[in-house]
């Protein structure tokens, strides 16, 4: 069965476009109180250049930086049957999905897409939290298998950005069936020997962590990003007493052997770069020779361009 | 003792009226209580039909989690010869609330792994309520690697209410120890057949339950979260575990009809606590009838048509 159906019609993915102008032209960091200009927030990734704390950046933003030239081709997501359980709780469930796209103006929280980076072709996911908790239901599970399957298709490494409070409840076992359902995807790159990088951002909790976001090959975090199965309240509610500073942070997860790397993001494009040139065994990138962020000559038919 | 779920208690009333005038016959053979008893006892046995006939998906919860219903070692002990625990993950610990090793099904060598919950307070805090830790997994996923190397079909009888949320637990990794063996489950060469005996809780339950063929007992639950869980995240209210319970869909049925699970297996009337032997006796039939088909695939159908299975799983909803 073939995932892919077609190719979306060139959009554009401007970080100014329409609905993402910022009302308010400054942005106070949560962490260190410092006052941001939007327009510098945004060319540092949503890091706070005070403190250097990790704002979250939606999947749309991060491919503009992580595409060259910010180009990059979306690739469709089937989609999968509409509200399956018919699922109500204090509200219906339809009614939240259409709240979440009115608010992000995304279809759903997993985007996919292809292109190249450091001229290194990859596909790419990024799962999008602000999007019902980034909640894996059966689009996030259609997402991955249709973003593995591109991979294999197009002989490319899949880099996967996860941030997910964890399965979407409204899709009850369905939900909790995109485990063994996204780990087939993760299966088919390694039998088809390509790499599969995890990026786990903040946070990246509950079902996702058990399944595709811990089976990378390789597994970098962001800083500070809180990376568990069960969540701390919940662990104190069981153990009744306090968790130690830091407990399930990308560093404290690295301390104990759980991740390769806790990177910076505005270091993580160079460092994916080398990683998957490495493992594609292709020569080192040189900086010089990567396009211009704003190129808009050196992929004509992708969408993205400003 | 037989104890008793809340909603069975006008059935505990009427049972304890006939125990109560069998008492008093025993002391006093003059007092004629034959008929008495006989209406007595027939009105129970109409009442517990009807209160099973038709069991609201919470009672069904409450059902699952029965203290006397069977768990993975009372399956083990009356469906399999030749038991040979093993133990351990190789790394960090052995988990006692996971049971594995090999054994013989019908005289088939196999391997055996499941949740154990235990059966009274010592064995309970023992087993960890059934709560498995990364270790559980690891040594799992070992086993399954030894079935894999010699051929050996696995049956894995899942009863969790989740992974266990602990310090250490996180620490060392149980999310990538889920993983490990749900991963694990998709790769193996040989036949994987699972039951759900009572509660398939979370990804604690899918580490075990990535299979072949999957089967719930009638009054089993399997789910993404527990209805209290998810009452008091979507309702903020954890007493609305009656809704959660509907909205989730979390009963054998549903997950047959959604197409997650391949059968369900009868429980005798009254439920699994009632009737430990038939049921186990079902239970026994039922991975019989599911395996025997499988063991005549090869390793690399096998995983195919598994792999297969998960990646159209769901396509249809409630009308699969
Ligand atoms: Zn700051």
């Amino acid at each position: 069965m073939n995932w892919i159906t077609n190719y979306v019609r060139p959009r554009i993915n401007s970080l100014f476009s329409r609905r993402e102008v910022p009302e308010n032209l400054w942005t106070k960091c949560p962490e260190c109180g410092t006052m941001l200009f939007h327009r510098e927030l945004a060319e540092n990734l949503n890091v706070c250049s005070s403190c250097g704390h990790h704002m979250p950046i939606s999947p749309r933003e991060r491919f503009r930086n992580l595409f060259d030239g910010g180009i990059f081709t979306e690739v469709e997501v089937p989609k999968p049957v509409a509200d399956p359980l018919q699922f109500r709780d204090q509200k219906r469930y339809p009614d939240r999905l259409r709240a979440a796209q009115k608010a992000t103006g995304e279809p759903e929280a997993m985007l996919v897409a292809e292109g190249e980076m450091g001229r290194t072709p990859i596909v790419a996911a990024a799962q999008d939290f602000r999007f019902m908790g980034g909640s894996m239901g059966m689009y996030v599970g259609n997402a991955i298998i249709c973003a593995a399957e591109r991979a294999v298709e197009t002989g490319r490494p899949l880099i996967l950005f996860s941030a997910a409070g964890g399965a979407r409840m409204q899709e009850g076992i369905l939900a909790l069936m995109q485990m063994p359902r996204t780990t087939v995807a993760v299966e088919m790159l390694k039998e088809a020997g390509l790499p599969y990088i995890v990026v786990l951002t903040h946070p990246t909790t509950g079902g996702v962590t058990a399944s595709y976001a811990m089976l990378g090959d390789v597994q970098i975090a962001e800083p500070n990003a809180l990376i568990c199965f069960a969540g701390p309240r919940v662990i104190e509610q069981t153990i009744r007493e306090k968790l130690p500073e830091g407990f399930q942070r990308a560093e404290y997860l690295l301390d104990h052997g759980m991740l390769d790397r806790v990177t910076d993001r505005r270091k993580l494009r160079d460092e994916l770069i080398t990683i998957t040139r490495m493992m594609m065994k292709l020569p080192p990138a040189i900086a010089a020779d990567l396009p211009a962020p704003a190129d808009e000559t050196a992929a004509p038919q992708a969408d993205g361009a400003e | 003792m037989m104890s008793y779920l809340d909603f069975e208690k006008p059935l505990a009333e009427i049972e304890g009226k006939a125990e109560e005038l069998r008492a008093l016959a025993r002391e006093n053979d003059e007092i004629d209580i034959e008929k008495e008893v006989a209406a007595l006892d027939e009105k129970a046995e109409r009442l517990l039909e009807e209160l099973y006939r038709n069991l609201s998906p919470w009672r069904k919860c409450q059902v699952a989690r029965h203290p006397n219903r069977p768990h993975c070692l009372d399956y083990v002990e009356a469906l399999f010869t030749d038991w040979m625990p093993l133990a351990g993950d190789r790394n960090f610990a052995d988990d006692h609330a996971v049971v594995g090793g090999m054994a013989r099904f019908r005289d088939r060598p196999v391997v055996v792994i499941g949740h154990e919950k235990g059966t009274d307070t010592k064995s309970r805090i023992e087993r960890n309520f059934g709560m498995a830790r990364p270790e559980g997994y690891r040594k799992a996923v070992r086993l399954m690697d030894l079935a894999d190397r010699f051929g050996l079909p696995v049956i894995t009888l899942v009863d969790t209410p989740g992974a266990y949320p602990g310090k250490g637990a996180e620490e060392r990794g149980q999310s990538e120890a889920i993983a490990r063996s749900t991963e694990k489950c998709l790769k193996i060469g040989v036949p994987i057949v699972s039951v759900i005996i009572g509660e398939g809780g979370s990804g604690g339950a899918v580490a075990f339950a990535t299979a072949d063929r999957v089967a719930m007992l009638e009054h089993s639950i399997y789910s993404v979260i527990s209805p209290e869980g998810c009452a008091s995240i979507l309702w903020k209210n954890a007493e609305k575990m009656r809704e959660a319970a509907e909205a989730l869909r979390l009963t054998a049925q549903d997950l047959k009809a959604l197409g997650v699970i391949d059968r369900i297996i009868s429980e005798p009337i009254g439920g699994a606590h009632r009737h430990p032997e038939e049921t186990i006796a079902a239970v026994g039939d039922a991975i019989d009838e599911m395996l025997s088909p499988l063991v005549k695939k090869s390793r690399k159908t096998l995983v195919r048509d598994r792999r297969r299975k998960y990646l159209e799983m769901g396509a249809k909803g409630l009308a699969a």
